[in-house]
């Protein structure tokens, strides 16, 4: 003899669920009782598990389900359940009182079988360990040959449309120049103005102690023009557009609106990718200017406040410290990474998979891999234009 | 509630002057409709006429902009925060896009309303979750999927379990049957049937599938002109002389599909 109750469910719909266990000749006798729906059912369900387990003794068992007075699929699914057990147990099952509407509930539950848990396989930490950093591995060699390979399907695509200039999309392009460029202009003035001043600040203080500060003016060029400038813009390109263009391309990917252009005959390469390609290409130089002429200009404030030097003083010694070259190394550098940041961030786009949760993924390694890739873009530059003496 | 289809004549849903608009563009005005408990509502309507729109309006995802909504007796508008989610609980939709979430599997999806509100245990949410995946003709392998690897019917009955996870008393469909092939969509209207029986549950469904509505619905809405033109059974609809309803129940697919039955 045993019995069960289960509480009345939050949502208060009729009695609580139980069931009751009677000893008979040859077996014994289950009977359900009350309200077997989703929520009161929570409370007897471990008890019915134990029951089952517990491998209840006797030949044939019989349901008498006269006193149940709701079921759903939840509570058919626990009676199916136990009734299956009992009967992989060797023990004979019959219903008395079965009503009809509650037995095409039991019909319908059962269909499906027990379902079997999945037990995902889990491996020794070592291998787990190793096959963590080798899968790693194999994953970023494939990816620097998707890049590459993506990085010449874009030059090919570029190189067909100067040969056929009708497949050139225009509009997309000065759009794409203007949200990445023009409204970027603002954030870019603002952040290399403030930096430059800072880097002319902290080398007017340190060179004083030498009674060298007259050099802060050279410290600024060099560094302004030939590192910070452009990499300052790099980053907040990357930032700024590299992730737009990951969101705007994954989302299309993510709407199948992608597939949609393939089957319309339209290339996504020619409408999605090379513009904004060009579009940074274009549009990086000139923000890099802009930002090395902020910078040359938060340092020439701190510098004539600071350091009491004329307007013009500053600008004949900005004369002498740099040359034409100690510009243009910083500014050949805009297109290269202006091309990587558009790269990376496109290609991100396109690997995104179907969820809204790998749009997000994409973005977020769309940005790091940019912004490392122009660190490591620079440092190979530097270590080139040393080499070439400039 | 006990089992059997008996139809009580109290309405469960309750829509009275209904205006809905977007801007100026008017969707609905002056809609009534009263849904009877326990019975399989479908409703009709060309392309663009507002029932989706109409299924959102009652489920409270987009307000009214006139008129009320009456769904167990209460105006979800009026109803305090708590309350509300209470009765969202009592009933279960299936969007026209199937709407999973796509972060999750299909049994995960399954499991949100079970995990969320009753805070079960994992293992018989497991269990339920198979239970209801197989019930709508989901093969079992289909449970650790992810929206995106599913096929467009395949997302309707993932949906479908999911808007069934809880056991409704109302389930809202929006076009269930679009996309599935015909012995699928003969299962999903026999499944809807079923569980109509079984559980008491009232079904509202959008639908254009003849068949279905043949098949499954006790009574038919006809949205036209901006609000419910007609509701009644097919004999009704079969009888009306409004030339739309005539167009739709006596054109050559209706035929085809009332013929012999
Ligand atoms: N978010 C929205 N903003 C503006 N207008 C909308 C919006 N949603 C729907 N509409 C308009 O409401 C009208 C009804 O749309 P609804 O989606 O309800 O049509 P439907 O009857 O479900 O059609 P279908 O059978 O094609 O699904 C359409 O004219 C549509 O343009
Ligand atoms: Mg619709």
């Amino acid at each position: 003899m045993a019995e069960a109750s289960g509480a009345q469910g939050p949502s208060g719909q009729g009695a609580a669920a139980s069931y009751a266990v009677i000893d008979r000749v040859g077996g014994f006798t289950f009977r359900p009782a009350g309200d077997w729906s989703v929520t009161p059912i929570l409370a007897i369900d471990d008890d019915l598990r134990a029951f089952v387990a517990a491998k209840p003794v006797g030949e044939s068992a019989v349901f008498d389900m006269s006193a149940l007075i709701r079921l759903d699929t939840a509570g058919a699914w626990l009676i199916d359940r136990t009734v299956a057990s009992l009967e992989a147990q060797g023990v004979k099952v019959s219903y008395e009182g079965l009503k009809e509407g509650h037995k095409i509930l039991l019909d319908k539950v059962g269909e499906g079988g027990v379902p079997k848990p999945t037990v995902p396989e889990r491996s020794s930490l070592y291998v787990e360990v190793v096959g963590r950093i080798g899968a790693a591995v194999v994953a970023m060699g494939l990816e620097t040959l998707t890049f590459v390979e993506f990085l010449g399907h874009v030059l090919a695509t570029i190189w067909r449309s100067i040969r056929h200039p009708s497949r050139f999309r225009l509009t997309p392009l000065v759009h794409h120049m203007e949200k990445a460029g023009f409204d970027a202009l603002p954030l870019v003035c603002l952040l290399t103005f403030l930096i430059g001043a800072v880097i002319a600040q902290q080398g007017a203080t340190q060179l004083r102690r030498f009674g060298a500060d007259v050099f802060t003016v050279n410290l600024i060029a060099i560094i302004f023009l030939r590192e910070v400038g452009i990499l300052l813009t790099a980053i907040i390109v990357a930032g700024r557009s590299g992730s737009a263009f990951t969101a705007e391309i994954g989302s299309m990917k993510m709407r199948e609106e992608i597939d949609a252009m393939r089957t319309l005959g339209l290339d996504p390469m020619d409408m999605l990718v090379v513009p904004r390609v060009l579009a940074l290409l274009f549009t990086m130089p000139l923000l890099a200017f802009i930002g090395d002429i902020m910078g040359l200009i938060g340092g020439g404030v701190v510098a004539v406040m600071q350091l009491n030097m004329s307007p013009a003083v500053y600008i004949e010694r900005l004369r002498a410290a740099a040359d034409f070259w100690t510009f243009g190394v910083g500014l050949l550098k805009a297109p290269f990474m202006a091309i990587v940041i558009a790269l990376v961030g496109c290609r991100a786009g396109l690997d995104v998979t179907g969820s809204a949760e790998s749009v997000g993924t994409q973005t977020t390694s769309s940005v790091v891999r940019s912004i490392f890739l122009v660190i490591i873009l620079d440092a190979i530059f530097a270590m080139f234009f040393t080499a070439v003496g400039i | 509630m006990e089992s059997g289809n008996q139809i009580v004549e109290e309405p469960i849903i309750e829509v009275q002057g209904l205006l809905t608009k977007f801007d100026d563009h008017v969707i609905h005005e002056n809609l009534d409709l009263s849904v009877k408990r326990g019975e399989v509502l479908g409703i009709v309507g060309g392309s663009g006429t507002g029932k989706s729109v109409l299924l959102r309006t009652i489920l409270g995802l987009k307000s009214p902009d006139g008129g009320n909504i009456r769904v167990f007796g209460k105006d979800l508008e009026m109803l305090p925060e708590d309350e509300r989610r209470a009765q969202e609980r009592r009933w279960g939709v299936l969007f026209q896009e199937g709407a999973l979430f796509s972060a999750l599997t299909v049994a995960q999806n399954v499991q949100v309303a079970y995990r969320e509100h009753l805070h079960m245990g994992q293992k018989l949410m497991d269990e339920l979750a198979a239970v209801k995946i197989a019930m709508v003709g989901l093969r079992s392998g289909a449970a650790d999927l992810f929206p995106s690897e599913l096929s467009g019917g395949m997302k309707k009955r993932a949906g479908l379990a999911r808007a069934l996870a809880l056991d409704p008393e109302i389930l809202f469909l929006d076009e269930p049957t679009a996309g599935l092939d015909p012995i699928g969509a003969a299962a999903f209207d026999e499944l809807i049937t079923d569980l109509a029986h079984t559980l008491g549950l009232t079904v509202v469904m959008v639908t254009h599938d003849l068949d279905t509505l043949y098949a499954t619905c006790d009574r038919i809405a006809v949205l036209a002109e901006r609000r419910v033109i007609l509701i009644g059974t097919i004999d009704d609809m079969l009888q009306s002389e409004h030339p739309w309803i005539r167009e739709y129940f006596h054109g050559p697919r209706a035929r085809a599909a009332f013929a012999g039955k």
